[in-house]
Protein backbone atom coordinates (compact mmCIF):
# COMPACT_ATOMS: atom_id res chain seq x y z
CA UNK A 1 0.00 0.00 0.00
CA UNK A 2 2.82 2.30 0.80
CA UNK A 3 4.33 1.48 -2.56
CA UNK A 4 1.03 2.44 -4.21
CA UNK A 5 1.10 5.87 -2.70
CA UNK A 6 4.67 6.36 -3.69
CA UNK A 7 3.89 5.36 -7.22
CA UNK A 8 0.99 7.77 -7.45
CA UNK A 9 3.12 10.53 -6.08
CA UNK A 10 5.86 9.78 -8.55
CA UNK A 11 3.47 9.91 -11.48
CA UNK A 12 2.03 13.09 -10.13
CA UNK A 13 5.43 14.70 -9.90
CA UNK A 14 6.31 13.68 -13.44
CA UNK A 15 3.14 15.12 -14.93
CA UNK A 16 2.82 18.27 -12.92
CA UNK A 17 6.27 19.09 -11.57
CA UNK A 18 4.40 19.65 -8.35
CA UNK A 19 3.26 22.99 -9.73
CA UNK A 20 -0.28 24.06 -9.38
CA UNK A 21 -2.47 22.40 -11.95
CA UNK A 22 -3.71 24.48 -14.90
CA UNK A 23 -6.99 26.21 -14.32
CA UNK A 24 -9.97 25.56 -16.52
CA UNK A 25 -12.82 27.89 -17.13
CA UNK A 26 -16.01 26.09 -16.19
CA UNK A 27 -18.67 28.75 -15.79
CA UNK A 28 -19.30 32.35 -16.78
CA UNK A 29 -21.96 34.57 -15.26
CA UNK A 30 -22.66 38.00 -16.74
CA UNK A 31 -24.99 40.81 -15.75
CA UNK A 32 -25.48 44.56 -15.83
CA UNK A 33 -25.99 46.48 -12.61
CA UNK A 34 -27.88 49.78 -12.91
CA UNK A 35 -26.42 52.59 -10.80
CA UNK A 36 -29.54 53.91 -9.07
CA UNK A 37 -30.26 56.25 -6.16
CA UNK A 38 -30.72 53.23 -3.89
CA UNK A 39 -26.92 52.97 -3.70
CA UNK A 40 -25.24 55.03 -1.02
CA UNK A 41 -22.61 57.52 -2.10
CA UNK A 42 -19.02 56.79 -1.19
CA UNK A 43 -18.16 59.65 1.16
CA UNK A 44 -14.51 59.99 0.22
CA UNK A 45 -15.39 60.26 -3.47
CA UNK A 46 -18.28 62.65 -2.82
CA UNK A 47 -16.13 64.90 -0.63
CA UNK A 48 -13.47 65.03 -3.32
CA UNK A 49 -15.93 66.13 -6.01
CA UNK A 50 -17.82 68.70 -3.91
CA UNK A 51 -15.50 71.76 -4.16
CA UNK A 52 -15.07 71.29 -7.91
CA UNK A 53 -18.83 70.96 -8.41
CA UNK A 54 -19.49 74.10 -6.38
CA UNK A 55 -16.93 76.10 -8.30
CA UNK A 56 -18.38 75.03 -11.65
CA UNK A 57 -21.97 75.66 -10.56
CA UNK A 58 -21.18 79.13 -9.23
CA UNK A 59 -19.46 80.01 -12.46
CA UNK A 60 -22.07 78.47 -14.74
CA UNK A 61 -25.08 79.87 -12.95
CA UNK A 62 -24.10 83.53 -12.87
CA UNK A 63 -26.62 85.43 -15.01
CA UNK A 64 -25.30 86.98 -18.22
CA UNK A 65 -28.42 88.00 -20.16
CA UNK A 66 -32.17 87.55 -20.52
CA UNK A 67 -34.14 85.73 -23.21
CA UNK A 68 -37.82 86.65 -23.66
CA UNK A 69 -38.63 83.46 -25.59
CA UNK A 70 -37.51 79.90 -26.29
CA UNK A 71 -35.46 79.55 -29.49
CA UNK A 72 -35.13 76.07 -30.93
CA UNK A 73 -33.21 74.95 -33.98
CA UNK A 74 -36.39 73.29 -35.28
CA UNK A 75 -38.27 76.62 -35.47
CA UNK A 76 -37.67 77.89 -38.99
CA UNK A 77 -37.20 76.40 -42.41
CA UNK A 78 -33.86 77.53 -43.85
CA UNK A 79 -32.84 79.86 -41.05
CA UNK A 80 -33.59 79.78 -37.33
CA UNK A 81 -33.39 82.41 -34.62
CA UNK A 82 -30.90 80.43 -32.53
CA UNK A 83 -28.76 79.61 -35.59
CA UNK A 84 -28.77 83.26 -36.66
CA UNK A 85 -27.73 84.27 -33.15
CA UNK A 86 -24.82 81.82 -33.14
CA UNK A 87 -23.54 82.72 -36.60
CA UNK A 88 -23.88 86.46 -35.87
CA UNK A 89 -22.07 86.00 -32.55
CA UNK A 90 -19.19 84.19 -34.28
CA UNK A 91 -19.05 87.06 -36.79
CA UNK A 92 -19.17 89.98 -34.36
CA UNK A 93 -16.89 88.42 -31.72
CA UNK A 94 -14.30 86.84 -34.05
CA UNK A 95 -13.94 89.63 -36.56
CA UNK A 96 -11.98 92.01 -34.28
CA UNK A 97 -9.53 89.18 -33.50
CA UNK A 98 -9.13 88.28 -37.16
CA UNK A 99 -8.78 91.92 -38.21
CA UNK A 100 -6.13 92.68 -35.61
CA UNK A 101 -4.08 89.70 -36.76
CA UNK A 102 -4.44 89.95 -40.53
CA UNK A 103 -5.78 93.40 -41.37
CA UNK A 104 -8.68 91.74 -43.19
CA UNK A 105 -12.34 91.39 -42.26
CA UNK A 106 -14.35 88.19 -42.04
CA UNK A 107 -16.74 88.19 -45.02
CA UNK A 108 -19.17 85.51 -43.90
CA UNK A 109 -19.79 82.74 -41.36
CA UNK A 110 -21.00 79.18 -41.88
CA UNK A 111 -21.74 76.78 -39.03
CA UNK A 112 -23.75 73.54 -39.05
CA UNK A 113 -27.31 72.95 -37.94
CA UNK A 114 -26.30 69.72 -36.13
CA UNK A 115 -23.87 71.71 -33.99
CA UNK A 116 -26.72 73.43 -32.13
CA UNK A 117 -27.08 71.03 -29.21
CA UNK A 118 -29.81 72.61 -27.07
CA UNK A 119 -32.49 75.30 -27.09
CA UNK A 120 -31.97 78.86 -25.91
CA UNK A 121 -34.50 78.85 -23.06
CA UNK A 122 -36.79 81.62 -21.91
CA UNK A 123 -35.64 83.55 -18.87
CA UNK A 124 -32.24 84.21 -17.38
CA UNK A 125 -29.35 83.11 -19.54
CA UNK A 126 -26.19 81.84 -17.90
CA UNK A 127 -22.91 80.35 -19.03
CA UNK A 128 -24.52 76.95 -18.54
CA UNK A 129 -26.74 77.61 -21.57
CA UNK A 130 -23.68 78.31 -23.69
CA UNK A 131 -22.23 74.96 -22.62
CA UNK A 132 -25.48 73.18 -23.40
CA UNK A 133 -25.92 74.84 -26.80
CA UNK A 134 -22.24 74.30 -27.66
CA UNK A 135 -20.71 71.53 -25.53
CA UNK A 136 -17.82 70.86 -27.92
CA UNK A 137 -14.43 72.51 -27.75
CA UNK A 138 -14.48 73.59 -31.40
CA UNK A 139 -12.49 76.64 -32.39
CA UNK A 140 -13.20 79.36 -34.90
CA UNK A 141 -11.07 79.13 -38.04
CA UNK A 142 -11.11 81.52 -40.98
CA UNK A 143 -10.63 80.06 -44.45
CA UNK A 144 -9.69 82.15 -47.48
CA UNK A 145 -11.79 81.00 -50.44
CA UNK A 146 -12.08 82.33 -53.98
CA UNK A 147 -15.54 83.29 -55.23
CA UNK A 148 -15.73 80.22 -57.44
CA UNK A 149 -15.19 78.01 -54.38
CA UNK A 150 -18.00 79.85 -52.63
CA UNK A 151 -20.19 78.36 -55.41
CA UNK A 152 -19.50 74.89 -54.01
CA UNK A 153 -20.48 76.15 -50.55
CA UNK A 154 -23.74 77.59 -51.95
CA UNK A 155 -24.48 74.36 -53.81
CA UNK A 156 -24.01 72.46 -50.57
CA UNK A 157 -26.54 74.73 -48.81
CA UNK A 158 -29.17 74.48 -51.55
CA UNK A 159 -28.75 70.69 -51.82
CA UNK A 160 -28.98 70.09 -48.07
CA UNK A 161 -32.08 72.33 -47.72
CA UNK A 162 -31.20 72.65 -44.05
CA UNK A 163 -30.99 75.66 -41.75
CA UNK A 164 -27.21 75.64 -41.45
CA UNK A 165 -26.45 78.87 -39.58
CA UNK A 166 -24.97 81.65 -41.75
CA UNK A 167 -24.04 85.28 -41.19
CA UNK A 168 -23.33 88.06 -43.72
CA UNK A 169 -24.24 85.66 -46.54
CA UNK A 170 -27.69 86.04 -48.07
CA UNK A 171 -29.03 83.17 -50.13
CA UNK A 172 -32.38 83.10 -51.91
CA UNK A 173 -33.65 79.93 -53.60
CA UNK A 174 -36.45 79.63 -56.12
CA UNK A 175 -39.33 77.14 -56.07
CA UNK A 176 -37.12 74.32 -57.41
CA UNK A 177 -34.38 75.06 -54.87
CA UNK A 178 -32.14 76.70 -57.47
CA UNK A 179 -30.10 79.72 -56.43
CA UNK A 180 -32.00 82.89 -57.27
CA UNK A 181 -29.59 85.30 -55.65
CA UNK A 182 -26.53 85.09 -53.43
CA UNK A 183 -24.76 88.03 -51.83
CA UNK A 184 -22.02 88.51 -49.26
CA UNK A 185 -22.32 91.69 -47.19
CA UNK A 186 -24.95 92.86 -49.66
CA UNK A 187 -22.78 92.48 -52.78
CA UNK A 188 -22.87 89.87 -55.53
CA UNK A 189 -20.14 87.27 -55.29
CA UNK A 190 -17.17 87.79 -57.65
CA UNK A 191 -15.46 84.68 -59.02
CA UNK A 192 -11.88 85.88 -58.48
CA UNK A 193 -12.27 87.77 -55.21
CA UNK A 194 -10.93 86.17 -52.02
CA UNK A 195 -13.51 85.79 -49.28
CA UNK A 196 -12.68 85.13 -45.64
CA UNK A 197 -15.13 82.54 -44.36
CA UNK A 198 -15.30 81.88 -40.62
CA UNK A 199 -16.34 78.38 -39.58
CA UNK A 200 -15.39 75.75 -36.99
CA UNK A 201 -12.29 73.59 -37.15
CA UNK A 202 -14.66 70.60 -37.12
CA UNK A 203 -16.37 71.67 -40.35
CA UNK A 204 -13.09 72.78 -41.90
CA UNK A 205 -12.00 69.15 -41.49
CA UNK A 206 -14.71 68.11 -43.99
CA UNK A 207 -17.20 66.95 -41.40
CA UNK A 208 -20.94 67.05 -42.11
CA UNK A 209 -19.98 66.70 -45.77
CA UNK A 210 -18.45 70.18 -45.99
CA UNK A 211 -15.63 69.31 -48.37
CA UNK A 212 -15.52 72.75 -50.05
CA UNK A 213 -13.06 74.28 -47.55
CA UNK A 214 -10.17 72.46 -49.22
CA UNK A 215 -8.17 73.41 -51.18
CA UNK A 216 -8.07 77.05 -50.10
CA UNK A 217 -5.97 80.19 -50.22
CA UNK A 218 -5.15 80.22 -46.54
CA UNK A 219 -6.25 79.04 -43.09
CA UNK A 220 -6.25 81.21 -39.96
CA UNK A 221 -6.72 79.49 -36.61
CA UNK A 222 -8.01 82.03 -34.10
CA UNK A 223 -7.62 79.89 -30.94
CA UNK A 224 -11.04 81.19 -29.98
CA UNK A 225 -13.76 78.73 -29.07
CA UNK A 226 -17.19 79.00 -30.62
CA UNK A 227 -18.64 78.64 -27.12
CA UNK A 228 -16.58 81.60 -25.93
CA UNK A 229 -17.92 83.70 -28.82
CA UNK A 230 -21.43 82.85 -27.58
CA UNK A 231 -20.55 83.63 -23.95
CA UNK A 232 -18.92 86.94 -24.94
CA UNK A 233 -22.02 87.85 -26.94
CA UNK A 234 -24.28 86.97 -23.97
CA UNK A 235 -22.14 89.27 -21.82
CA UNK A 236 -22.58 92.21 -24.18
CA UNK A 237 -26.35 91.93 -24.46
CA UNK A 238 -28.95 92.59 -21.80
CA UNK A 239 -31.74 90.95 -23.75
CA UNK A 240 -31.18 88.30 -26.37
CA UNK A 241 -33.97 88.40 -28.86
CA UNK A 242 -32.81 86.71 -32.07
CA UNK A 243 -35.16 86.53 -35.04
CA UNK A 244 -35.80 84.41 -38.08
CA UNK A 245 -35.07 86.66 -41.06
CA UNK A 246 -34.53 86.52 -44.83
CA UNK A 247 -30.84 85.56 -44.91
CA UNK A 248 -31.59 82.07 -46.25
CA UNK A 249 -35.03 81.60 -47.75
CA UNK A 250 -36.94 79.96 -50.56
CA UNK A 251 -39.31 82.08 -52.68
CA UNK A 252 -42.49 80.07 -53.00
CA UNK B 1 0.21 -9.81 -9.35
CA UNK B 2 -0.33 -6.45 -7.70
CA UNK B 3 2.60 -5.07 -9.55
CA UNK B 4 1.15 -6.08 -12.90
CA UNK B 5 -2.09 -4.29 -12.08
CA UNK B 6 -0.21 -1.07 -11.54
CA UNK B 7 1.53 -1.31 -14.83
CA UNK B 8 -1.81 -1.85 -16.54
CA UNK B 9 -3.24 1.19 -14.86
CA UNK B 10 -0.17 3.24 -15.65
CA UNK B 11 -0.74 2.70 -19.34
CA UNK B 12 -4.05 4.52 -19.05
CA UNK B 13 -2.29 7.70 -18.04
CA UNK B 14 -5.15 10.11 -17.54
CA UNK B 15 -7.19 7.81 -15.33
CA UNK B 16 -4.23 7.39 -13.08
CA UNK B 17 -3.73 11.14 -12.77
CA UNK B 18 -7.34 11.64 -11.85
CA UNK B 19 -7.17 8.91 -9.23
CA UNK B 20 -3.94 10.36 -7.91
CA UNK B 21 -5.54 13.75 -7.65
CA UNK B 22 -8.38 12.39 -5.60
CA UNK B 23 -6.13 10.23 -3.47
CA UNK B 24 -3.88 13.12 -2.53
CA UNK B 25 -6.50 15.82 -2.33
CA UNK B 26 -4.91 17.73 0.48
CA UNK B 27 -1.79 18.22 -1.54
CA UNK B 28 -2.91 18.69 -5.11
CA UNK B 29 -6.42 19.91 -5.51
CA UNK B 30 -7.20 23.60 -5.20
CA UNK B 31 -10.78 24.77 -4.70
CA UNK B 32 -12.52 26.41 -7.66
CA UNK B 33 -11.66 30.06 -8.21
CA UNK B 34 -13.76 33.05 -9.12
CA UNK B 35 -12.55 36.10 -11.06
CA UNK B 36 -14.87 39.11 -11.30
CA UNK B 37 -14.50 41.56 -14.18
CA UNK B 38 -16.22 44.92 -13.68
CA UNK B 39 -16.42 47.36 -16.53
CA UNK B 40 -17.65 50.73 -17.77
CA UNK B 41 -17.46 52.51 -21.13
CA UNK B 42 -18.21 55.97 -22.56
CA UNK B 43 -18.64 57.57 -19.15
CA UNK B 44 -18.02 60.92 -20.89
CA UNK B 45 -17.17 62.94 -17.78
CA UNK B 46 -20.47 62.05 -16.09
CA UNK B 47 -19.16 62.41 -12.57
CA UNK B 48 -22.49 63.47 -11.07
CA UNK B 49 -25.68 61.43 -11.26
CA UNK B 50 -28.44 62.56 -13.61
CA UNK B 51 -31.06 64.82 -12.07
CA UNK B 52 -34.77 64.03 -11.69
CA UNK B 53 -35.69 65.62 -15.06
CA UNK B 54 -33.36 63.75 -17.36
CA UNK B 55 -35.86 61.43 -19.04
CA UNK B 56 -34.94 57.77 -19.01
CA UNK B 57 -31.59 58.52 -17.34
CA UNK B 58 -33.24 60.33 -14.41
CA UNK B 59 -31.56 59.73 -11.05
CA UNK B 60 -29.17 57.18 -12.54
CA UNK B 61 -25.38 57.10 -12.63
CA UNK B 62 -22.94 59.04 -10.46
CA UNK B 63 -19.40 58.01 -9.64
CA UNK B 64 -19.79 58.21 -5.82
CA UNK B 65 -22.52 55.56 -6.02
CA UNK B 66 -20.49 53.49 -8.45
CA UNK B 67 -17.61 53.67 -5.97
CA UNK B 68 -19.64 52.13 -3.14
CA UNK B 69 -21.04 49.42 -5.44
CA UNK B 70 -17.54 48.47 -6.58
CA UNK B 71 -16.27 48.55 -3.00
CA UNK B 72 -18.96 46.05 -1.97
CA UNK B 73 -18.24 43.75 -4.90
CA UNK B 74 -14.52 43.83 -4.05
CA UNK B 75 -15.30 42.94 -0.43
CA UNK B 76 -17.25 39.94 -1.68
CA UNK B 77 -14.51 38.93 -4.13
CA UNK B 78 -11.09 40.54 -3.85
CA UNK B 79 -10.10 38.85 -7.12
CA UNK B 80 -11.73 41.59 -9.13
CA UNK B 81 -10.51 43.65 -12.09
CA UNK B 82 -12.04 47.03 -12.95
CA UNK B 83 -11.74 48.12 -16.60
CA UNK B 84 -12.92 50.98 -18.82
CA UNK B 85 -13.33 50.82 -22.58
CA UNK B 86 -12.64 54.49 -23.40
CA UNK B 87 -14.29 57.87 -23.97
CA UNK B 88 -13.61 58.86 -20.42
CA UNK B 89 -13.54 62.52 -21.52
CA UNK B 90 -16.08 65.05 -22.85
CA UNK B 91 -19.72 65.47 -22.01
CA UNK B 92 -20.04 67.66 -18.92
CA UNK B 93 -18.45 70.95 -17.78
CA UNK B 94 -16.12 68.93 -15.52
CA UNK B 95 -14.13 68.15 -18.64
CA UNK B 96 -14.35 71.67 -20.06
CA UNK B 97 -13.15 73.20 -16.78
CA UNK B 98 -10.53 70.70 -15.65
CA UNK B 99 -9.47 68.93 -18.85
CA UNK B 100 -9.96 65.37 -17.58
CA UNK B 101 -7.98 65.69 -14.35
CA UNK B 102 -11.01 64.87 -12.18
CA UNK B 103 -12.03 61.89 -14.31
CA UNK B 104 -8.56 60.31 -13.96
CA UNK B 105 -8.23 61.15 -10.26
CA UNK B 106 -11.65 59.66 -9.49
CA UNK B 107 -11.00 56.53 -11.55
CA UNK B 108 -7.77 56.14 -9.56
CA UNK B 109 -9.75 56.50 -6.29
CA UNK B 110 -12.07 53.73 -7.53
CA UNK B 111 -8.93 51.65 -8.23
CA UNK B 112 -9.47 51.10 -11.93
CA UNK B 113 -6.89 48.61 -13.20
CA UNK B 114 -6.82 49.60 -16.87
CA UNK B 115 -8.53 51.60 -19.59
CA UNK B 116 -8.26 51.84 -23.33
CA UNK B 117 -8.33 55.09 -25.31
CA UNK B 118 -11.49 56.32 -27.04
CA UNK B 119 -11.76 58.90 -29.80
CA UNK B 120 -13.06 61.58 -27.41
CA UNK B 121 -10.03 61.10 -25.20
CA UNK B 122 -8.22 63.08 -27.94
CA UNK B 123 -10.65 66.02 -27.59
CA UNK B 124 -8.03 68.24 -25.98
CA UNK B 125 -5.48 66.88 -28.41
CA UNK B 126 -2.94 64.17 -27.73
CA UNK B 127 -1.09 66.75 -25.64
CA UNK B 128 -4.23 67.28 -23.53
CA UNK B 129 -4.41 63.54 -22.88
CA UNK B 130 -0.72 63.35 -22.06
CA UNK B 131 -1.02 66.28 -19.64
CA UNK B 132 -3.55 64.38 -17.51
CA UNK B 133 -1.58 61.11 -17.31
CA UNK B 134 0.06 61.96 -13.96
CA UNK B 135 -3.43 61.83 -12.40
CA UNK B 136 -4.10 58.27 -13.58
CA UNK B 137 -2.89 55.44 -11.35
CA UNK B 138 -4.22 52.85 -13.79
CA UNK B 139 -2.76 51.63 -17.06
CA UNK B 140 -3.65 52.65 -20.58
CA UNK B 141 -3.77 49.67 -22.90
CA UNK B 142 -3.75 50.16 -26.66
CA UNK B 143 -2.40 47.56 -29.05
CA UNK B 144 -3.43 49.10 -32.37
CA UNK B 145 -2.49 52.76 -31.85
CA UNK B 146 1.15 53.23 -32.70
CA UNK B 147 2.14 56.23 -30.60
CA UNK B 148 5.87 55.95 -31.32
CA UNK B 149 6.05 59.33 -33.09
CA UNK B 150 3.93 61.12 -30.50
CA UNK B 151 4.23 62.45 -26.96
CA UNK B 152 2.29 59.37 -25.75
CA UNK B 153 5.15 57.05 -26.74
CA UNK B 154 5.98 54.62 -23.88
CA UNK B 155 2.95 55.81 -21.87
CA UNK B 156 0.66 53.04 -23.07
CA UNK B 157 1.14 49.28 -23.26
CA UNK B 158 -0.41 46.95 -25.84
CA UNK B 159 -1.42 44.51 -23.12
CA UNK B 160 -0.98 43.65 -19.50
CA UNK B 161 -1.16 40.38 -17.61
CA UNK B 162 -2.92 40.62 -14.25
CA UNK B 163 -2.60 37.74 -11.80
CA UNK B 164 -5.50 37.22 -9.42
CA UNK B 165 -5.57 34.17 -7.14
CA UNK B 166 -3.03 32.49 -9.41
CA UNK B 167 -5.19 33.03 -12.51
CA UNK B 168 -3.41 34.85 -15.34
CA UNK B 169 -5.67 37.39 -17.01
CA UNK B 170 -4.36 38.93 -20.21
CA UNK B 171 -6.00 42.24 -21.19
CA UNK B 172 -5.26 44.07 -24.45
CA UNK B 173 -6.70 47.32 -25.79
CA UNK B 174 -8.07 48.31 -29.21
CA UNK B 175 -9.00 51.76 -30.50
CA UNK B 176 -11.19 52.96 -33.36
CA UNK B 177 -9.93 54.39 -36.66
CA UNK B 178 -9.32 58.08 -35.95
CA UNK B 179 -9.24 59.43 -39.50
CA UNK B 180 -12.56 61.12 -40.32
CA UNK B 181 -13.65 60.94 -36.69
CA UNK B 182 -11.05 63.03 -34.91
CA UNK B 183 -9.22 66.01 -36.38
CA UNK B 184 -5.68 65.08 -37.41
CA UNK B 185 -4.41 68.12 -35.49
CA UNK B 186 -5.67 66.36 -32.34
CA UNK B 187 -4.23 62.86 -32.79
CA UNK B 188 -1.16 64.05 -34.72
CA UNK B 189 1.15 61.16 -35.71
CA UNK B 190 -0.86 58.42 -33.99
CA UNK B 191 -1.00 55.47 -36.39
CA UNK B 192 -4.04 53.21 -36.47
CA UNK B 193 -3.24 49.52 -37.07
CA UNK B 194 -5.64 46.81 -38.24
CA UNK B 195 -7.57 45.49 -35.20
CA UNK B 196 -7.95 41.91 -36.48
CA UNK B 197 -4.27 41.49 -37.31
CA UNK B 198 -3.25 43.04 -34.00
CA UNK B 199 -5.71 40.82 -32.09
CA UNK B 200 -4.22 37.75 -33.73
CA UNK B 201 -0.77 38.83 -32.51
CA UNK B 202 -2.08 39.69 -29.06
CA UNK B 203 -3.95 36.42 -28.51
CA UNK B 204 -0.93 34.41 -29.68
CA UNK B 205 1.32 36.24 -27.23
CA UNK B 206 -1.17 36.06 -24.36
CA UNK B 207 -2.11 32.41 -24.94
CA UNK B 208 1.22 30.89 -25.97
CA UNK B 209 3.94 33.06 -24.47
CA UNK B 210 2.20 34.47 -21.39
CA UNK B 211 0.10 31.31 -20.81
CA UNK B 212 -2.96 33.28 -19.79
CA UNK B 213 -6.01 31.50 -18.40
CA UNK B 214 -8.32 34.29 -19.49
CA UNK B 215 -8.02 36.76 -22.38
CA UNK B 216 -9.98 40.01 -22.43
CA UNK B 217 -10.09 42.56 -25.22
CA UNK B 218 -10.85 46.12 -24.14
CA UNK B 219 -12.25 47.69 -27.29
CA UNK B 220 -13.45 51.08 -28.43
CA UNK B 221 -14.31 49.79 -31.93
CA UNK B 222 -18.09 49.86 -31.45
CA UNK B 223 -20.55 47.02 -30.97
CA UNK B 224 -21.97 46.54 -34.48
CA UNK B 225 -22.57 48.67 -37.60
CA UNK B 226 -25.71 47.43 -39.33
CA UNK B 227 -25.62 50.22 -41.94
CA UNK B 228 -21.96 49.64 -42.64
CA UNK B 229 -21.34 45.89 -42.45
CA UNK B 230 -17.74 46.15 -43.68
CA UNK B 231 -16.74 48.31 -40.75
CA UNK B 232 -14.86 46.47 -38.04
CA UNK B 233 -16.87 46.08 -34.83
CA UNK B 234 -16.78 43.99 -31.69
CA UNK B 235 -19.13 41.39 -33.18
CA UNK B 236 -16.96 41.07 -36.30
CA UNK B 237 -13.78 40.94 -34.23
CA UNK B 238 -15.22 38.19 -32.03
CA UNK B 239 -16.09 36.03 -35.04
CA UNK B 240 -12.79 36.59 -36.85
CA UNK B 241 -10.39 35.77 -34.01
CA UNK B 242 -9.70 33.00 -31.50
CA UNK B 243 -8.77 32.60 -27.84
CA UNK B 244 -10.55 35.78 -26.71
CA UNK B 245 -12.93 35.03 -23.83
CA UNK B 246 -14.48 38.45 -23.41
CA UNK B 247 -14.67 41.64 -25.48
CA UNK B 248 -15.58 44.70 -23.42
CA UNK B 249 -16.78 47.31 -25.88
CA UNK B 250 -17.61 50.98 -26.17
CA UNK B 251 -18.08 53.86 -28.61
CA UNK B 252 -21.58 53.03 -29.90
CA UNK B 253 -23.25 53.68 -26.50
CA UNK B 254 -25.02 50.35 -26.88
CA UNK B 255 -27.32 49.40 -24.01
CA UNK B 256 -27.40 45.60 -24.20
CA UNK B 257 -29.90 43.80 -22.02
CA UNK B 258 -27.28 41.09 -21.50
CA UNK B 259 -23.87 40.12 -22.93
CA UNK B 260 -23.89 38.71 -26.47
CA UNK B 261 -22.42 35.26 -27.16
CA UNK B 262 -20.61 34.90 -30.52
CA UNK B 263 -18.83 31.87 -32.03
CA UNK B 264 -15.20 32.64 -32.75
CA UNK B 265 -13.15 31.33 -35.72
CA UNK B 266 -12.75 27.99 -33.92
CA UNK B 267 -16.45 27.70 -33.07
CA UNK B 268 -15.86 28.55 -29.42
CA UNK B 269 -17.94 31.05 -27.46
CA UNK B 270 -16.85 34.65 -26.97
CA UNK B 271 -18.74 37.06 -24.77
CA UNK B 272 -19.22 40.59 -26.13
CA UNK B 273 -20.46 43.15 -23.64
CA UNK B 274 -21.09 46.90 -23.48
CA UNK B 275 -22.96 48.89 -20.83
CA UNK B 276 -24.34 51.91 -22.72
CA UNK B 277 -22.80 55.15 -21.53
CA UNK B 278 -22.53 57.92 -18.87
CA UNK B 279 -21.84 55.55 -15.98
CA UNK B 280 -25.47 54.46 -15.83
CA UNK B 281 -24.58 50.76 -15.66
CA UNK B 282 -21.73 48.67 -14.37
CA UNK B 283 -20.95 45.43 -16.23
CA UNK B 284 -20.11 42.43 -14.07
CA UNK B 285 -18.80 39.17 -15.51
CA UNK B 286 -17.80 36.35 -13.17
CA UNK B 287 -15.46 33.65 -14.43
CA UNK B 288 -15.31 30.39 -12.45
CA UNK B 289 -12.23 28.22 -12.76
CA UNK B 290 -11.72 24.62 -11.75
CA UNK B 291 -8.30 23.14 -11.26
CA UNK B 292 -9.38 19.62 -12.17
CA UNK B 293 -8.95 18.49 -15.72
CA UNK B 294 -12.63 18.05 -16.28
CA UNK B 295 -13.02 20.60 -19.02
CA UNK B 296 -14.16 18.19 -21.71
CA UNK B 297 -16.40 16.32 -19.30
CA UNK B 298 -18.34 19.31 -18.05
CA UNK B 299 -17.78 21.87 -20.77
CA UNK B 300 -18.29 25.54 -20.08
CA UNK B 301 -21.60 26.96 -19.03
CA UNK B 302 -22.56 30.56 -19.68
CA UNK B 303 -25.26 32.11 -17.53
CA UNK B 304 -26.43 35.50 -18.77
Amino acid sequence: MRLTHLFFLLIFFVFSNCKEQNSYLTKIEGKHIVITDSLTKNKEVEDFIKPFREHINNDLDSILAYSPKICSKSDGELNTAIGNFMADAVYSESNPIFKSRTGNNIDMVLLNHGGIRAVLPKGNITKRQAYEIMPFENNVVVVALKGKQIDALLNYLKNKKKAHPISQLKLTLDQSYNIKEATIKGKLIKKDKTYYVATSDYLYGGNDGMYFFKPNDGLYVLDYKIRNAIIDKFNKLDTINPMIDDRFIQIK
Amino acid sequence: MKRREFIQQASVGTTLITLGGVGLQSFTSAPSKKITILHTNDVHSHIDAFGPNDGRNSNKGGIARRASLIENIRKENPNTLLLDAGDIFQGTPYFNYYGGKLEFKLMSMLKYDAATIGNHDFDNGIDGLFAQLPHAKFQFLSANYDFSNTIMDTHTKPYNVFIKDGIKIGVFGLGIKLEGLVDKAMYKETKYLDPIEISQDMTRILKTEEQCDLIICLSHLGYNYKQNPDKISDLKLAAATKNIDLIIGGHTHTFLSKPTVIKNSEGKNVLVNQVGCYGINLGKIDFYFDSKKNKSANGKSIII
